[in-house]
């Protein structure tokens, strides 16, 4: 700031003003269209009510001034039932910590539901901050019959009303240049009431004096819903949805997934060909492109699921599934906006966790947040895959459908019905007596959402899992290639122990067999041998507690060391070199299972356990889901090994 | 359930007959209403946030649609629709328009 240039005269915005504006409104009203088409920044955009619950902070150039915009929770009232909505209001009174009441107020306003949105406006103008008013979907007012006079309307209101595109991008600009001159906007002299039945007066006053015609329902979405949440074919086409949502993601990404896999093949020959050190050469090889290349080969599918997910959410389906879910999840005490959350847990348990601030209540919140993390995560889907390929052949089929797919499926439905078991049995032992808080829901009109927008989603997804690739899975596999391959060993030491120091293959197999991590898998392997892990196995589920895609990894670098060429053989032809099972298969069908089952079950990842952590305030509740879901996952995968060798000699 | 059913049966097609007070969750697909109040014995928290999704004496609503195991019910207000449990829609009494 420059200091002194105030002294005494007209308070005129200074070319280094930095003026604070936050977006309020409703969920569903372009809240976050206007967001990023004001600031350009990534924000995810959606049709599901409460999708901004994180913090979104942008900035944008107002003439000279420089204004930073803040994205609010979207609420419906500024009497806070949930914690997001609590944000809202904490922001708007600056009570928040660590955050400055906003200078001025854009007040996001859906043209078609001005109805119901005056009220949340009459609430806001109470507050008085410098309010104007963003009116939404003004042209989906007029294609619906309906009629608004946008200048009337500000006359009555007493603030300015600026229509805006979000979308589009149409009226932005005029929304940015009038950011500067926030202290020039007319102010209402009186704030509108707040007490319901004279609001609904104010409101109607207001409507009329505008020329208000209500919009007609939104035909094409009331003849979707017909078929979409009927009884019947609702429900059919939502168990549809969730089948194609899943074969897609298989059928679709595996030859991209081949291409990326056959790229790495090829960048492994090229290290082969050209780097002589055999220390670089040995780190590149099975480290860098044995490793952290055979997690990166889930990018398709990862991006791929972000991406059904974006437009399931932009289209408006989510919500809808929500409604149709509700009953559902009443079942296990919770509610249909749980059920969001534990949709978006298919994607990760972070954003899944993140999501449970809609919720009002803070025992569901916490059932939620345990149930979370058993969703089967775009981290497993890795491992479920390479799992899977060694447990049934690609080519077997039952009926139309490829068994590979619907053994993923079935672990899907193990997660998701082991979530809702857990959500049951908190809210059965914590909540016997809770307060019923409200559940309530809208439905959107059906909206095709902009490319933008999934776009941007997409892109977050695919940024941040790349980002995990190059920090933690890099990190964690670096380390284990060096325990993998230290102490090393002479061409004496080898020659004495019988090894053909000719064949790099017996070398490496020898290398490993007595490496650092071999002595590590060798301690912990009594914990996991019940379960069938040996301790190669036993390595990978501790690296996968780092991030679950690492267990990849590393059987990709051990795998690596026995043939490059081919890594799934390599693993499925894997035997006990010694002990009692020496010359017998790793991958038995009865250890792939338990491995399966310990994967679904096992809270092997850290981010979650720092998320509930932040999430609840407390140690207790992530100490509580770190050592029930690992204890659960030992005890279910045993039983499932032994089940498993029950029946299938 | 019985009983209810059979006392609804008697009010028509709707579930509701022109003057009669009724909770907002009895009514069938189909029918419109009137608010009349929010039942002063629901949690202040519900009756506010019912008030404020725009469920307030004088509005009209529109039952759309049941959920496939008839809860949450989709009720069209104050031009959008909004869905609510029958325990939250018990607590909004409603008179019938004519159907």
């Amino acid at each position: 700031m420059t200091g002194g240039c105030h002294g005494g005269g007209v308070a005129a915005p200074t070319p280094t003003e930095t003026i604070r504006v936050a977006l309020v409104g409703s969920p569903n009203a372009g809240k976050t269209s206007v967001f990023n088409a004001l600031t350009g920044l990534t924000a995810k955009t959606g049709n599901y009510p409460g999708v901004t619950v994180s913090r979104h902070v942008g900035t944008c150039r107002s003439g000279d001034a420089r204004c930073t915009v803040e994205d609010l929770p979207g609420t419906y009232s500024l009497e806070p039932i949930s914690p997001d909505e609590q944000v809202a209001v904490d922001v708007l009174d600056g009570r928040l910590d660590g955050s400055v009441r906003p200078d001025a107020l854009l007040m996001v306003v859906e043209a078609t539901t001005l109805r119901r949105s005056l009220g949340l406006l009459a609430q806001v103008l109470g507050r008085g901050l410098p309010t104007c008013v963003v009116l939404t979907f003004a042209d989906e007012l007029t294609r619906r019959q309906g009629h608004l006079d946008v200048a009337s309307l500000a006359t009555a209101l007493g603030v300015p009303v600026v229509p805006v595109l979000g979308h589009r991008g149409r009226g932005v600009d005029e929304l940015r240049d009038r950011l500067a001159g926030w202290r020039q906007w007319p102010v209402p002299v009186v704030p509108p009431p707040v007490e319901p039945t004279e609001r609904d007066a104010w409101i109607e006053s207001v409507l009329d004096f505008a020329r208000y015609r209500t919009a007609q329902p939104h035909r094409a979405t009331q003849r979707v819903d017909a078929v979409l949440l009927h009884p019947v074919w609702g429900t059919v086409v939502f168990f549809a949805v969730m089948t194609l949502f899943f074969q897609t993601i298989f059928t679709l990404a595996a030859p991209l997934q081949d291409a990326v896999e056959s790229l790495f093949v090829l960048l492994g020959h090229l290290v082969d060909r050209h780097v002589d050190n055999p220390w670089l050469s040995g780190f590149l090889g099975d480290a860098l492109i044995g490793g952290v290349g055979g997690v990166l080969v889930f990018v398709p599918q990862i991006t791929l699921l972000f991406l059904l997910l974006a437009l399931l959410e932009g289209v408006g389906y989510l919500s809808r599934a929500a409604f149709l879910m509700d009953r559902v999840m009443a079942r296990v005490g919770l509610e249909g906006r749980a059920f969001v959350a534990l949709l978006s847990s298919f994607a990760c348990a972070i954003p899944g966790i993140m999501a449970t601030r809609t919720l009002p209540s803070a025992r569901d919140r916490l059932a939620t947040m345990l149930a979370a993390p058993l969703m089967t995560c775009s981290a497993r889907l890795p491992v479920y895959v390479l799992l899977i390929s060694l447990l049934v052949d690609p080519s077997a089929r039952w009926g139309p459908f490829g068994v590979q797919g619907l053994v993923m499926l079935g672990m899907y439905l193990l997660g998701t019905v082991s979530a809702m078991l857990t959500a049951w049995l908190f809210k059965r032992v914590v909540d016997r007596r809770g307060t019923v808080l409200p559940f309530y829901l809208e439905l959107p009109p059906y909206r095709l959402p902009s490319a933008r927008s999934v776009l941007i989603a997409v892109w977050d997804a695919a940024k941040s899992f790349l980002r995990k690739c190059s920090t933690i899975i890099l990190v964690t596999t670096a380390a284990l290639w060096l325990l993998l391959n230290l102490p090393q060993h002479s061409d004496a030491d080898l020659q004495s122990a019988g090894v053909d120091t000719g064949n790099p293959a017996a070398v490496s197999a020898y290398v490993v067999d007595h490496s650092h991590a071999a002595g590590l898998g060798r301690l912990v392997e009594p914990v996991f041998a019940p379960l069938g892990f040996d301790w190669r196995i036993s390595v990978g589920v501790l690296s996968a507690q780092s991030a679950r895609e690492t267990f990849v990894a590393t059987l990709g670098q051990v795998a690596a060391a026995e043939d490059p060429e081919h890594p799934t053989q390599a693993l499925r032809d894997l035997r006990y070199p010694d002990g009692p099972r020496a010359g017998q298969p790793v991958f038995t069908p009865p250890t792939v299972v338990a491995l399966l089952v310990y994967f679904a079950y096992a809270l092997q990842c850290m981010a979650t356990v720092g998320v509930i952590r932040r999430e609840t305030g407390t140690w207790k509740w992530p100490l509580v889901a770190f050592g029930y879901l690992t204890g659960l996952a030992w005890v279910l995968a045993f039983l499932a090994r032994e089940l498993t060798t029950l029946f299938l000699p | 359930m019985k009983g209810n059913a059979a006392k609804v049966r008697h009010r028509g097609l709707h579930g509701i007959g022109d003057g009669d007070e009724v909770p907002l969750a009895e009514l069938r697909p189909g029918a419109e209403a009137t608010v009349v109040r929010v039942e002063s014995a629901a949690a202040p928290a519900v009756a506010r946030r019912l008030a404020d999704l725009g469920f307030t004496p004088g509005t009209r609503v529109r039952v759309q649609r049941r959920a496939p195991l008839r809860d949450p019910v989709l009720y069209r207000v104050r031009d959008y629709e909004v869905c609510l449990r029958r325990a939250q829609a018990a607590w909004v009494r409603v008179v019938g328009v004519g159907v």
